[in-house]
């Protein structure tokens, strides 16, 4: 292509960045629909429950200090792990991830936005309504208190009236549908609109991860949400489909429960692999070893992950035979994560690697992460299983897997990523007390829980007897959980500080290998200035090496245009005219969030939100051409 | 930690992994009621400890390999040069990753399978029938005969002959509830609606405490039960007693208790046999006075705390169902004297 296909000038930049451009103001807010916006709101949002999640944490570990303490009623306590669960599961960890994918994925595609800009922040903010309805319940006294996986009968509006296991039903049916939207917007993003040239096996590792978790969710949240359905019925409608004396079962839930619940592990942990191999890509300066072996052992865990649920119900007198073969799975499961452990092993061999602070939190992942594997095959057999179920020992497993697992590299990615999304780098000094203080605190707090659980103690109780001689470790655990929430505390503070003291970044400060370095700190609003052509899995180190940019031209600047690419070979296709900004999404999330809160009270207004939401839906495609505007 | 030195092999291997701790922890003496997987004393809990200190002991090999092979590669760095190459690397992750890990996968599925088999083989043909019923927040112990009749009825306390096998059938009476005494068995739930059953041998006697460990709502943390487990003849003598009615109180404050339990609303819920006191959604009271504990094991069975459990359950229990009896002084006196008389 020629240097004539290309208006460089500082009109046609300015004229881009305006058509991009997310409006201005309190009532601009509500159209945006650019990708960056939106999954920044995931991300800073999701860190919002994290961190009101962490504070409920801190309140049960309070009124476990010491036995036979009356700090918190035991309803409350049980309305408090009941949210911890929800709100780290649903509120933060999917959501965080989401977002990760959301605001990275476009630009390490080399696109402008996502496939479905309206639906992205439609997704946005059903997950923001639903998140805050949860939070009023729980201030006004209604939230659910039948813990996070909401067991039958005990979720029956018999054993439990009120409105806190309805708010649990209608609640995570709605937050799936943001789930959904984002799963099924990555997916046609990342198979339509990567840069000419990114076949799919020069696709970043981040962005196949992405693309695993964005599967798992389409077919692991219908399982839940037929299941809530279900369970609303029941208490609703008086329908029998978990009442074992009307011929329902109440396994069935566990089965609906589980078979989402179990991927759902899965799909907060694959996009955190995608981290870890981003990273060690970047700071050990060489593509990390075995991208194939990476790639698939990440949709092996996608596939496995959906054979391992009943390994959740091993007590509940299923045959030995059936159990059998999850035990197998269960196990199995721990070859693709081997594979992942050693291919990052090797690429860390003798290299010289950058301790910056995203690195650090990926080392201290391998040391908890690899503990939480091993007692997760440690629980994939029956036998003792049955010792530990619904034990601390289970807690302390499953916290280890899941900070380790996601939320270190979640903040790997947090120190990471911060200096393309606001420009400036965070503290280093700051980050490196934050992480001394996560790692310590997560093991003072989640290991003596080992023990604890082998001596008996079980999960969700509020208090225990000072005969049981658990006072001592609860009360350790509780200071460390402190600790660890300090540590945790201090990263927050790290970001909000940065933001305006933080040494500037430049568009390349780790020396990465992938197109979202390719932008400006923060990118603007059109994202990549020119669309790049991509020759390898590493473009950012073939522009250094050449010092050349390929780009392909011929995307208008006047209107929002992408480009589409054929699904494997990513050759050019087409060009897109996108959705402008635009605040019919914000309306349709609060029709139908009007629905699925006023069915809690009165079923019918579900008919009532059904024909609101139509009319939303209408606002939102009434058709504008853009061929016909000015 | 203080483990008590008379009890099984379990018990210098738990003092290796609590000693890892012990070097924070504030060491304090045990109480007697002991619930605690490294103590088994039948050969299930023994089989699945074992199975743990193996798992246990591979799993730090492996840890310590990683973070050490970890260690070495990073340490590599210094020289220059040393970086992997293909082949080393492939070499690296198909032995590490895959291969090691596969063998010691097969042989723990195997050695796992291989014990739940014989942990779920059917219990040997003399075994004792025992039916618990998981009611919130508390267990009906229902002891069956040859023809699965009930003999006698107690609650939160089963007795158990030493070294006789016991299976314990268990049907939920409102929720989920799980059966669980660490020392005997891993757990098995209570499920509403289908008949799960569980069976162990005690190998010693002595009191194993066990615990609700399926959410089950309000006061699922205060659910908790004993297994007694004695000699045969204690057994017998014991189930003998239970089986009897009651006896008519002689003294008259004890026969005014009994007026007081009639009349204030107790024998709507409860069956004190041998009286008119039949209802049939709180524990059966008829041998209430030869319990150890009250309240699903939470307080122990003194005149004092049985006073203040009737006549305020709630602030010992929040959110139980059993209501508050307003009572005078003397009539709680009396029923209390009556429920004594309930051995």
């Amino acid at each position: 292509m020629t240097e004539a296909c290309f208006d460089d000038s500082p009109q046609a930049t300015e004229l881009l960045a305006k058509t991009w451009q997310s409006p201005p103001g309190f009532f601009g807010w509500f159209t945006h629909v650019n990708q960056r916006k939106i999954g920044l709101r995931f991300i800073v949002t999701s860190l919002i429950f994290f961190a009101l999640a962490g504070v409920l944490a801190l309140l049960m570990r309070l009124q476990l200090s010491q036995p036979e303490i009356n700090l918190i009623s035991p309803d409350l306590y049980n309305e408090l792990f009941t949210m911890h669960g929800l709100t780290m599961m649903f509120f933060f960890a999917i959501p965080a991830m989401e977002g990760l994918g959301i605001y990275l994925v476009p630009l390490m595609l080399g696109t402008r936005d996502m496939a479905f800009p309206r639906l992205n922040a439609f997704g946005y903010y059903v997950y923001l309504i639903a998140g805050i309805v949860l939070y009023i319940s729980l201030f006004v006294g209604a939230a659910p208190g039948v813990g996070w996986f909401s067991y039958v009968p005990l979720a029956d509006d018999f054993f439990t009236p009120g409105k806190g296991p309805s708010v649990w039903t209608t609640m995570i049916t709605f937050i799936e549908l943001s789930a959904l939207t984002a799963a099924v917007e990555l997916i046609v993003t990342i198979l339509r609109q990567r840069a000419p040239g990114m076949s799919l096996n020069r696709m970043p590792l981040f962005v196949w991860a992405i693309l695993v978790m964005s599967f798992m969710i389409v077919f692991a949240m219908p399982a839940v949400i037929v299941g809530s359905v279900l369970l609303y019925l029941d208490r609703t409608f008086q329908t029998l489909f978990f009442v074992p004396g009307g011929g329902g079962d109440p396994l069935l839930w566990q089965h609906l429960f589980w078979f989402f619940g179990h991927p759902e592990v899965y799909i907060i942990l694959v996009p955190a692999l995608g981290v870890v191999s981003t990273i060690i890509t970047t700071f050990t300066g060489r593509q990390v070893f075995g991208y194939t072996a990476l790639v698939l052992s990440l949709v092996a865990i996608g596939f496995v992950s959906f054979g391992l649920w009943v390994h959740h119900m091993f007590t509940t007198g299923l045959p030995q035979l059936g159990l059998s073969f999850f035990t197998a799975a269960s196990a199995m499961v721990a070859i693709p994560s081997g594979i992942q452990i050693f291919c990052w092993i090797a690429s860390l061999w003798g290299r010289q690697i950058r301790f910056a602070m995203p690195m650090l939190f990926i080392l201290g992942f391998f040391a908890i992460f690899v503990i939480g594997g091993l007692t997760g095959v440690m629980v994939a057999s029956v036998p003792f299983d049955t010792q530990v179920h619904d034990t601390y020992f289970v807690v302390a497993h499953f916290h280890y897997v899941l900070i380790g697992g996601a939320v270190l590299p979640f903040f790997a990615a947090l120190y990471y990523w911060y200096p393309k999304v606001v420009g400036r780098l965070m503290s280093e000094r700051v980050g490196r007390w934050s992480f001394a203080l996560i790692f310590i605190g997560i093991n003072l707090t989640f290991f003596p829980m080992h023990q604890l659980g082998l001596e008996g103690m079980p999960r969700r109780v509020y208090t225990y007897l000072n005969d049981m001689g658990w006072g001592d470790y609860n009360f350790f655990i509780t200071f460390s959980a402190f600790l660890l929430a300090f540590g945790f505390f201090l990263t927050f503070y790290n970001a909000v500080v940065s933001y305006r003291t933080g040494d500037p970044a430049g568009s390349n400060p780790w020396n990465a290998d992938t197109l979202e370095w390719a932008t400006d700190s923060p990118p603007a609003n059109y994202n990549h200035r020119h669309i790049p052509v991509v020759s390898s899995r590493s473009p950012m180190w073939d522009v250094a090496r050449t010092g050349e940019r390929p780009v392909v031209g011929g995307l208008r600047a006047d209107r929002r245009e992408i480009l589409l690419t054929t699904v494997l070979d990513a050759e050019p296709q087409a060009a897109q005219v996108m959705p402008s900004p635009s605040p019919w999404p914000f309306f349709l999330a609060v029709a139908v969030a009007f629905g699925f809160v006023g069915v809690m009270y009165i079923p019918l207004l579900f008919v009532w939100a059904f024909f609101v939401s139509f009319l939303m839906i209408v606002g939102w495609l009434w058709p504008r051409r853009p061929w016909q505007k000015e | 930690m203080i483990v008590k030195r008379n009890a099984h092999t379990g018990n210098r291997m738990s003092c290796g992994l609590g000693s890892l701790l012990s070097c924070v922890m504030a060491s304090t003496a045990r109480a007697q009621n002991e619930q605690t997987v490294f103590e088994p004393v039948s050969d299930h809990a023994e089989g699945i400890v074992w199975l743990w200190w193996a798992m246990f002991w591979v799993g730090a090999v492996i840890f310590l390999a990683v973070m050490l092979l970890l260690a070495v590669g990073l340490w590599r760095a210094r020289r220059p040069n040393s970086g992997l190459g293909e082949s080393a690397s492939r070499n690296l992750v198909i032995a590490a990753g895959v291969a090691i890990p596969l063998v010691i996968l097969l042989t723990l599925v195997g050695g796992s399978l291989m014990l739940g088999r014989s942990i779920a083989a059917d219990p040997p043909p003399n075994v004792m029938r025992v039916r618990v019923t998981g009611w919130m927040w508390w267990w009906q112990v229902d002891y069956l005969d040859q023809d699965g009749k009930v003999i006698a009825s107690t609650a939160n306390e089963i007795h158990v002959p030493v070294g006789r096998p016991v299976e314990v059938q268990l049907i939920s009476a409102d929720v989920i509830h799980s059966f669980w005494v660490p020392q005997l068995h891993g757990k098995t739930d209570v499920m509403p609606g289908q008949l799960n059953s569980t069976w162990f041998t005690a190998e010693k006697a002595g009191v194993y405490r066990g615990q609700c460990a399926e959410f089950c709502g309000v006061q699922h943390a205060l659910m908790a039960f004993l297994v007694i487990a004695e000699a045969e003849t204690d057994f017998r003598r014991w189930l003998e007693r239970q089986a009897a009615p009651a006896e008519m109180p002689e003294n008259p404050r004890a026969r005014f208790g009994l007026e007081v339990f009639l009349d204030r609303g107790c024998a709507s819920c409860h069956t004190v046999r041998g009286t008119d006191a039949q209802g049939n959604i709180g524990p059966d009271l008829t041998h209430l006075a030869s319990r150890r504990t009250l309240a699903a094991v939470t307080i122990p069975n003194t005149r004092g705390h049985l006073g203040g459990w009737i006549s305020d359950p709630h602030s010992v229990k929040e959110g139980v169902f059993m209501p508050r009896t307003l009572l005078e002084p003397e009539e709680l006196t009396a029923l209390t004297v009556y429920l004594e008389t309930l051995e």
